[in-house]
């Protein structure tokens, strides 16, 4: 693949942000391409999360440009990420714990009853939406889901990170973020959503991932972009760099060639 | 429990229900459904009270008696139709009676004294209570103050205005246009008597069980008091969700002045003492939790049916009106205690 030809589905240049005196991006680019999953690691205080957050309007860069398919957006909300096809799993996963997955999932955009019910009464279409839940949920293999009106707060941690997952997949039209999508799950859970990860992938979906898991990351991505202190120290691949290059470069013992 | 899709291991469906049935004492079954269905609770001791009154004294099930639990009903039954929107948000009202009273001075006032059209003196008394509950929702979400402060604040305030509006006298029904007083007149079936008051509460319960229950509005409420956060980031505006949540609490609460205009035949400003804490009492016995996002419009109903069963169960017993009050404190007190128990078995 000549990466020089392709235009990237998600472009950053330049992004800034400065707390007070505190710089958490100094000048960062990112380049997400259609079909790969971008991997952002960096120790804490890297700037990350913050990245992240610029990219989906949950923070404004001081400077700095932001394109999606080539066209110059401009985020000031989250919702605006969101209308525009970006989806995000925050690590604090946005669940409401006492309505039921259905309506998790479809929270902020529900279906309405077709006809008078649904123009003049606003009857929601519960059952319509029960139906795509399960539907959503089955195709991303989350076989474990089968009852869509239990409320989230009764289900396994591995559950509650499936279901902020199932929706960004259900609605992401153009780009998954994940902010460490695992960090609270055990082995056998953390497996089932790095599956779902290259799933959405494999669908044509880019996805960008945050972790701190060495490990996974160079299970799943395709490429990785290094932050360092605000900065991106560099972008490597599983294949040309090993585990210990890219803390090297991470922790600055080492810049990426 | 696991999200493995792994085909070797058991269909979870049944797992999911193992999980919450199995291995469980009778207590936490009985815990974790009045955790799904909490208007049982209110249900049963409702059911209760009127069977234990009823055996107390015969004259309960008197039709007469029956229509007057109603018709006492009505007032702080509507006005916590308004309380229980905003609790279920995470908030609290303090200030509900308060803008009652302005509500229905503005409507006596204005068609009495200032001699304008009974539709329009309504539309007043209307705005004034959307007016006074916009007020309160920019508060909270423009000052980002807590609902119990700016309550509390402008309880003092509604209530100085209506004074002061009022000079402290009271619109005599009699002088008032019929439609005013149309909430007090009565359709007679049998020996029940029901008030027109009574059927507007019951319609505004209606409406609101409908919007809450099955509209995208409705859902959005639940999650803006289940976890303002969570909402926010799954894309809610939950400025707009709350501030519109005070404004319908307003527009209840005018609707209660109304009822309030027809039951006690005056407009009056001292009206409003207790019905602050009787519409909070109303949804927390109701099984609507005060942190928000957990509760049902019509466990309300059945907490106002509860405080109105036990006052006037009481006094047909022969307690002085001082027990019936021990009465409804004690039952807050175990409303709240059992809300806790049962959320705790979730956790």
């Amino acid at each position: 693949m000549n990466s020089v030809e392709r235009t990237p589905i998600l472009k950053a240049t330049g992004l800034t942000k400065t707390y007070g005196h505190v710089v958490g991006l100094d000048g960062v680019d990112l380049e997400l391409y259609s079909g790969e999953i971008l991997a952002i690691i960096g120790d804490n205080g890297a700037g990350k999360t913050t990245l992240v957050k610029c990219l989906t309007g949950a923070e404004t860069p001081d400077s700095g440009h932001l394109e999606l398919n080539g066209q110059s957006v401009n985020f000031k909300r989250p919702q605006d990420s969101r209308a525009a096809g970006i989806e995000t799993v925050y690590q604090s996963l946005a669940v409401s714990p006492a309505l039921d997955v259905a309506t998790n999932l479809f929270l902020g955009r529900e279906m309405r009853r077709k006809g008078l019910l649904g123009s003049v009464f606003r009857m929601l279409d519960t059952k319509g939406m029960r139906a795509a839940a399960s539907k959503e949920l089955l195709s991303l293999g989350i076989s474990t889901l089968q009852d869509v009106s239990v409320p989230v707060e009764n289900l396994s941690g591995g559950q509650r990170q499936a279901v902020a997952v199932a929706r960004a997949a259900a609605f992401g039209s153009k780009v998954v973020i994940l902010d460490e999508p695992t960090a609270a799950l055990g082995v056998r859970e953390s497996n089932q959503v790095l599956k779902m990860i290259r799933d959405m992938r494999d669908r044509g979906l880019p996805v960008i991932v945050i972790s701190h898991n060495m490990p996974q990351v160079f299970e799943v991505a395709d490429r990785i972009h290094i932050q360092r202190l605000g900065k991106r120290a560099g972008v490597i691949t599983p294949e040309s760099h090993s585990m210990n290059d890219a803390v090297a470069i991470m922790t600055g013992a080492m810049s990426a060639a | 429990m696991t999200t493995t899709s792994n085909a070797a291991e058991p269909s979870m469906a049944p797992m999911l229900d193992e999980d919450f049935q199995t291995g469980l004492t009778k207590l936490q079954r009985t815990r974790n459904t009045l955790h799904r269905y909490p208007v049982i609770s209110p249900a049963l001791v409702l059911i209760t009270a009127v069977v234990v009154f009823g055996l107390v004294n015969d004259r309960f099930y008197n039709p007469q008696n029956l229509s007057l639990i109603a018709q006492q009903v009505a007032v702080v039954g509507t006005l916590a139709v308004g309380q229980t929107l905003i609790i279920l948000t995470a908030g609290i009202d303090l200030s509900v009676g308060a803008v009652m009273v302005m509500s229905a001075l503005v409507t006596g006032q204005t068609a009495v004294n200032h001699g304008v059209h009974p539709v329009i003196a309504l539309a007043l008394g209307f705005l004034v209570g959307m007016g006074a509950g916009l007020l309160n929702g920019i508060f909270v979400t423009r000052l980002k103050l807590p609902p119990f402060i700016v309550t509390l604040g402008t309880l003092n305030i509604f209530l100085a205005l209506s004074l002061l509006y009022s000079g402290g006298s009271t619109v005599r029904g009699m002088e008032m246009p019929s439609l005013l007083t149309w909430t007090g007149t009565g359709i007679s079936l049998g020996s029940f008597r029901i008030t027109t008051g009574v059927l507007v509460m019951i319609l505004i319960y209606i409406v609101l069980a409908y919007a809450l229950a099955k509209t995208a509005w409705g859902r959005h409420v639940y999650a803006v008091g289940d976890d303002l956060d969570a909402a926010r980031l799954s894309g809610i505006s939950v400025n707009r969700v709350l501030l519109s949540v005070y404004v319908v609490a307003g527009f209840v609460m005018a609707l209660a002045a109304w009822i309030q205009i027809g039951r006690t035949n005056a407009a009056s400003p001292n009206v409003a003492g207790d019905l602050n804490l009787d519409s909070i009492t109303a949804v927390v016995i109701g099984g609507t939790s005060l942190f928000g996002g957990r509760g049902m419009i019509w466990g309300t109903l059945l907490g106002a049916l509860i405080v109105g069963v036990f006052r006037n169960g009481l006094a047909l017993a022969g307690f002085d009106a001082l027990y019936q009050t021990l009465a409804v404190g004690v039952l807050i007190i175990v409303a709240v205690a059992l809300d806790r128990w049962i959320r705790k078995g979730r956790k």
